[in-house]
């Protein structure tokens, strides 16, 4: 074991591996999920000094952070969603850190949400990327690359009177996913659901579904286009939150170059 | 015979920025009084509960029979210039600077004579009604102003001085969001505003609002969030220079009291309610208060606009209730530490707004964002500390100023 860890080691310094970051800067103006506002909010992401090398801590800067669990580009536990409530430890606390690192497979949607913003993944989108790569393999994380991550600003979210509108993927298709036993989901967007995921049955499948069968999430990621189709290594370890239902997360992958 | 205000010059950027002096600001006890209906607006003297004398200069007891009893309340306050002088010399650091400075002394129909200042359109013989203002020690200070001044009597120098009036003058609204945004951008335009700078917190959520501000002339839409001490800094640094008059329009409801009420949403009421004005407050204060004497657009007024809720609690939305009194209390600190430089502290009590959702299962009457918007500018003209809008919030500050513990038994204890 120590020689594959060795030949990793050397892949990377060397060059013919690399690391690519699929995270998104924790900023104040980046967005996070909008809810009626009669629920309650995700925090934005916020940042207070506590000292900067003056009367407050001569000789060190630091600050105090407030942010939700969800808040920015972050994993999401299957305690996140009422499906999952009881999944056996279902807090990021609990869950075995041996799934934070594990195989990737990315599906190439950005064709087709740059042309509808509610574009959805179905089987038939999965079923024609698997006549292509071979099936999905067990316990692998599948993201959905969409270049939705290149948007800022407003198009980000993309609300409109009737709720947000970005692509994500149809109840079949994550049940086509849980059939695969795949280990997560990942998207670009600010959730694992389609911006109108609240209007399928069940509503929000991505969350319903996978967290309901003790599958892990990820959102808010970027640079999924430099991510092979396959046979890259995704890196994402939650901070471990007592009782915790995700985490802001530094989402790394191990490429070949 | 007043001569109207022209927009200033550029800034000559080799001239050092005067720094403010202040006129006298040692009072006794009862002088304060004086202060204390000039903040309000009202023109009142102490008038005798035994005897019904009365009576200026304030004292501690009545010239005419010694009571201990004297009550401010409002008077008449027509009467006429007895006599006029103008002094060209002073020791005092202020009034060497606007010299010569006109005195007079001003028989109230009500009896007493005042000395008092005089604006520029009245003299000697002319019939004038009286006026409580805060001069810029923040003190009340009598002035004779004409029956009906000519349309730029606002633009008297010493009237001026004791105002804090939009014409000229730079804004900043905090929150371009809230639902007086609008309204507050005309009216300090039609006031004759030179640019109103909006804040717009969370640029990345669109709000169909926005296409009304945009592309009206002399007003500039900003990033700002008063949750984000780093964005309050960057927008600092960019105007924090030319904001002559902040106007604090960032408020988050939400209803429910206090057991019943999620902590988080209690938060957000005090990140936005209370600490969001602290961070303004840490943004722009200085600047600001550095230039109360910087000309024309100089720096003039910090304005907060308060739910009357501040001032004794609905149960039904207790958390705000509670930031509400804590943003009140901020402001009260801030008024104490403008002090020395003269700018002002003006908070705006409102009842709830018609039209917002927040507010939407209550029965009228409610505020409109106009009367707000006339209110905040009119405060402003006047020179005011504290401006009570719309029926309720009247209402409310009356009661409270009358018995604030009689109006908590109203308001929670079964009052009908």
């Amino acid at each position: 074991m120590s020689d594959v860890i060795a030949n990793v080691a050397e892949a990377l310094a060397e060059g013919s591996a690399r690391i690519v970051d699929l995270t998104h800067t924790l900023d104040p103006d980046f967005p996070v999920i909008i809810l009626p506002p009669e629920f309650g909010q995700c925090a934005r992401f916020r940042m207070e000094e506590v000292s900067a090398y003056d009367h407050r801590g001569p000789a060190w800067k630091w600050h105090k952070l407030t942010l939700n669990e969800h808040t920015g580009t972050h994993f999401d536990a299957p305690s996140h969603w009422v499906s999952g409530k009881d999944v056996p430890n279902g807090d990021v606390d609990e869950i075995d850190p041996s799934v934070f690192v594990g195989p990737v497979v990315v599906i190439d949607c950005s064709a087709g949400a740059a042309e509808d913003v509610d574009f959805e993944l179905t089987p038939d989108v999965i079923l024609a990327w698997e006549a292509e790569h071979g099936e999905i393999p067990a316990d692998a994380w599948v993201l959905m690359r969409t270049d939705w991550s290149k948007r800022s600003g407003a198009q980000y979210l993309n609300m409109a009177e009737d709720g947000p509108h970005s692509p994500g993927p149809t109840p079949d298709a994550i049940r086509l996913l849980l059939e695969r036993d795949i280990r997560g989901f990942g998207t670009e967007t600010v959730g694992t659901d389609a911006g109108q995921g609240s209007h399928y049955v069940p509503p929000y499948p991505a969350h319903y579904l996978l967290h309901g069968a003790g599958k892990f999430g990820l959102q808010c990621l970027c640079n999924l286009d430099q991510l092979p189709a396959i046979g890259a290594l995704l890196i994402a370890p939650p901070l471990k939150i007592k009782g915790g239902t995700g985490s802001p997360t530094r989402v790394l992958a191990m490429v070949n170059t | 015979m007043t001569t109207p205000l022209t927009l200033p010059p550029k800034k000559d950027p080799q001239k050092r920025t005067k720094v403010p002096v202040l006129p006298p600001v040692a009072r006794g006890r009862a002088a304060l009084g004086l202060g204390v209906m000039a903040a309000q607006g009202r023109f009142g003297l102490q008038v005798c509960s035994e005897c019904a004398a009365i009576q200026y200069p304030p004292r501690d007891a009545c010239v005419k029979c010694m009571s201990e009893d004297l009550a401010w309340q409002d008077v008449d306050p027509t009467g006429k210039v007895m006599a006029e002088t103008t002094i060209r010399v002073s020791p005092e650091p202020y009034f060497r600077e606007r010299m010569p400075w006109r005195m007079g002394a001003v028989q109230l129909a009500v009896g007493p004579t005042l000395n008092c200042h005089l604006h520029g359109e009245i003299g000697r013989g002319d019939a004038v009604r009286m006026a409580l203002k805060l001069d810029k020690a923040g003190q009340g200070v009598l002035i004779a102003l004409p029956l009906k001044g000519s349309d730029v009597m606002q633009d008297d120098p010493v009237l001026r001085a004791m105002s804090c009036d939009p014409k000229h003058r730079r804004i900043l609204i905090s929150d371009a969001r809230a639902p007086m945004a609008l309204a507050l951008t005309q009216a300090m335009l039609s006031a004759g505003a030179a640019h109103v700078f909006l804040g717009e917190p969370e640029a990345w959520l669109s709000w169909p609002e926005r296409a009304e501000l945009e592309g009206m002339e002399n007003v500039s839409i900003m990033p700002l969030d008063v949750t984000d001490v780093s964005s309050v800094a960057k927008l600092a640094a960019e105007i924090g220079g030319k904001v002559d008059i902040l106007i604090n329009t960032a408020s988050y409801v939400r209803v429910g009291g206090i057991m019943d009420n999620d902590t988080s949403f209690a938060s957000n009421s005090f990140e936005v309610n209370a600490l969001g004005l602290m961070r303004l407050a840490q943004g722009f204060g200085r600047a600001m208060s550095g230039r109360v004497q910087d000309g024309i657009n100089s720096a003039a007024a910090f304005v907060n606009i308060l739910s009357v809720r501040a001032l004794s609690p609905d149960a039904n939305y207790g958390a705000f209730g509670a930031s509400q009194a804590a943003a009140r209390s901020i402001s009260q600190s801030l008024r104490a530490e403008f002090q020395s430089s003269g700018m002002r502290m003006m908070n705006v009590y409102i009842g709830p707004i018609e039209g917002d959702a927040w507010f939407q299962p209550l029965p009228p009457p409610k505020v409109t964002p106009n009367a707000i918007a006339r209110s905040v500018v009119s405060g402003l003209v006047d020179g005011l500390e504290e401006v009570t809008c719309g029926d309720i919030a009247r209402d409310v500050y009356a009661r409270w100023q009358a018995d604030a513990l009689l109006l908590e038994r109203e308001m929670t204890g079964g009052g009908s």
